[in-house]
């Protein structure tokens, strides 16, 4: 299998050997995080710039650090500090970044489609930290690469994804990478939150959280993305917990092996309970681990030049 | 070539091998092996992924990536470097490079299956299995039981 993507824009695009790649290549970054001197000098000279439109707090410091562990000179470019405050377009912005010899672009954007507009007119690589309610690309990969971790496989297991699926771009592409890599993926939550359009993605759909967590080997949990809903979608958060909330009582419906998962960052007492969280199926901060392995995973190999693959070796 | 690093290794204690992937950790873990019967002891292996050092990362696809594995610390060892072909020395750079961040060892030796010439660094090998003139055009394949079945060393012209 050979990468040569210049971008990373999405998961719907990749093929499971490439979400694979990736995921080996994850391996071999994780291992450097573990080693007393945790940098290499794979992006020596290159300028990673961090261009987020959106506020964010974990996935920029994960990519940030991602970067510098590269050895990559890294420039943080957020909304509110920034000439787009000043009526510059986003397209403006980018191309400045590009003038100061930027090799990568990583972008956060509320509108859907913002990365894939800036790869059209770029030379740098874009790499897609989050768009709208779009995708998540660097998301679904750290989750992959956990459950792969955890369970030795993603083929067959049952991964229950239990939230606000609507509004959230972690679950679009979460679904697209485990039923591109054979998962049985079931959406959960309530029914304004999770349409009956999925289905048609090969989705199995529930709303009733008994029925959706019992056969799961995998539940991730989504956050409600109250920033994005524009009207309320269900009547509060008090019955949002006890409805699907994830708490001790419901854990103990789950096959024992179960992994608890959550993007982050968690809402204690709403979808997740504290002794959930903090229990010992939860890999929620492995995932964040992860999340910077894959991220220096992506930005290797998004780096990556063209040509032969072995160029003479040894 | 168990022998030769015996011979110029009287601190047998304090020898250890490493790897470069994927072709020289089968040759370390043999080596291993071999040495063990000369010095009665246990010899460590360890594994290195160069690829995160290259120098033609912008020049080609990315490289696939391998597990390193480097469980001891090499600080203070005598680091015997093993690979299946010594061509550029542009592995053997990275190896260092690479090895540097683990520690300071004492000494690092580099042992090869293959020499088959044209450096383009002041680059030598210690231990050679074998020297093959070759050509530019021609490529070295290093078969090895562990991955591919055999045991052989093919000289292609392309």
């Amino acid at each position: 299998m050979i990468w040569n993507r210049k971008h990373l824009l999405d998961i719907q695009s990749l093929s499971a050997e490439e979400i694979l790649l990736v995921l080996d290549t994850a391996r071999g970054f994780k291992a450097v995080g573990e080693r007393a001197i945790k940098t290499v000098p794979a992006l020596r000279g290159k300028t990673v710039v961090n261009l987020f439109i959106e506020p964010s707090t974990r996935t920029r410091i994960s990519f940030e650090l991602a970067a510098q562990r590269l050895t990559a000179d890294v420039i943080n470019f957020t909304a509110e500090a920034s000439s787009l405050k000043k009526g510059e377009t986003l397209k403006d912005t980018a191309r400045n970044l590009e003038a100061l010899n930027a090799d990568i672009i990583i972008i956060r954007h509320s509108a859907t489609g913002a990365p894939h507009f800036l790869s059209r007119f770029l030379n740098a690589s874009v790499v897609n930290a989050g768009d709208g309610a779009h995708e998540h690309p660097t998301q679904a990969l750290l989750d992959l690469f956990t459950i792969r971790e955890k369970k030795g496989r993603i083929e067959g297991l049952n991964v229950t994804i239990l939230g606000d699926i609507l509004y959230s771009r972690v679950a679009r592409s979460n679904i697209w990478a485990l039923l591109k890599l054979g998962a049985k993926v079931t959406l959960c939550g309530p029914s304004t939150l999770v349409p009956r359009a999925f289905e048609s993605l090969g989705c199995r759909i529930t709303h009733d959280v008994r029925e959706a967590i019992e056969s799961a080997d995998i539940i991730n949990l989504l956050r409600i993305q109250h920033e994005r809903q524009r009207k309320t979608m269900f009547p509060s958060t008090g019955e949002y917990a006890s409805l699907f909330g994830l708490n001790r009582a419901r854990l103990g419906l789950t096959k024992p092996d179960v992994l608890i998962m959550h993007p982050g960052p968690i809402n204690r007492g709403v979808e997740i309970d504290s002794s959930v969280a903090d229990c010992n199926r939860s890999v929620i901060l492995e995932q964040v681990t992860n999340g910077l392995a894959v991220r220096m995973a992506v930005l290797f190999l998004v780096n990556g030049g063209k040509g032969p693959q072995e160029v003479h070796a040894s | 070539m168990a022998h030769e690093i015996a011979e110029r290794n009287p601190a047998s204690a304090n020898v250890v091998l490493v790897g470069i992937q994927r072709g020289g950790v089968h040759l370390a873990r043999r080596l291993s092996t071999l040495l063990k019967d000369v010095w009665g002891h246990d010899v460590t292996v360890g594994a290195l992924d160069v690829n995160m050092h290259r120098d033609d990362l912008n020049h080609r696809v990315p490289p696939q990536i391998h597990p390193t594995s480097i469980p001891f610390d090499v600080t203070e060892k005598n680091v015997i470097l093993v690979d299946d072909v010594l061509f550029s020395g542009r592995t053997t750079r990275a190896a260092m490079d690479a090895l540097n961040d683990f520690g300071r060892p004492r000494a690092i030796q580099l042992a090869v299956l293959v020499d088959r010439g044209h450096r383009e660094l002041p680059i030598k090998a210690d231990f050679v299995g074998k020297n093959v003139p070759t050509s530019l055009q021609e490529r070295i394949n290093v078969a090895l039981q562990e991955e591919d079945g055999e045991d052989a060393v093919h000289l292609e012209r392309q």
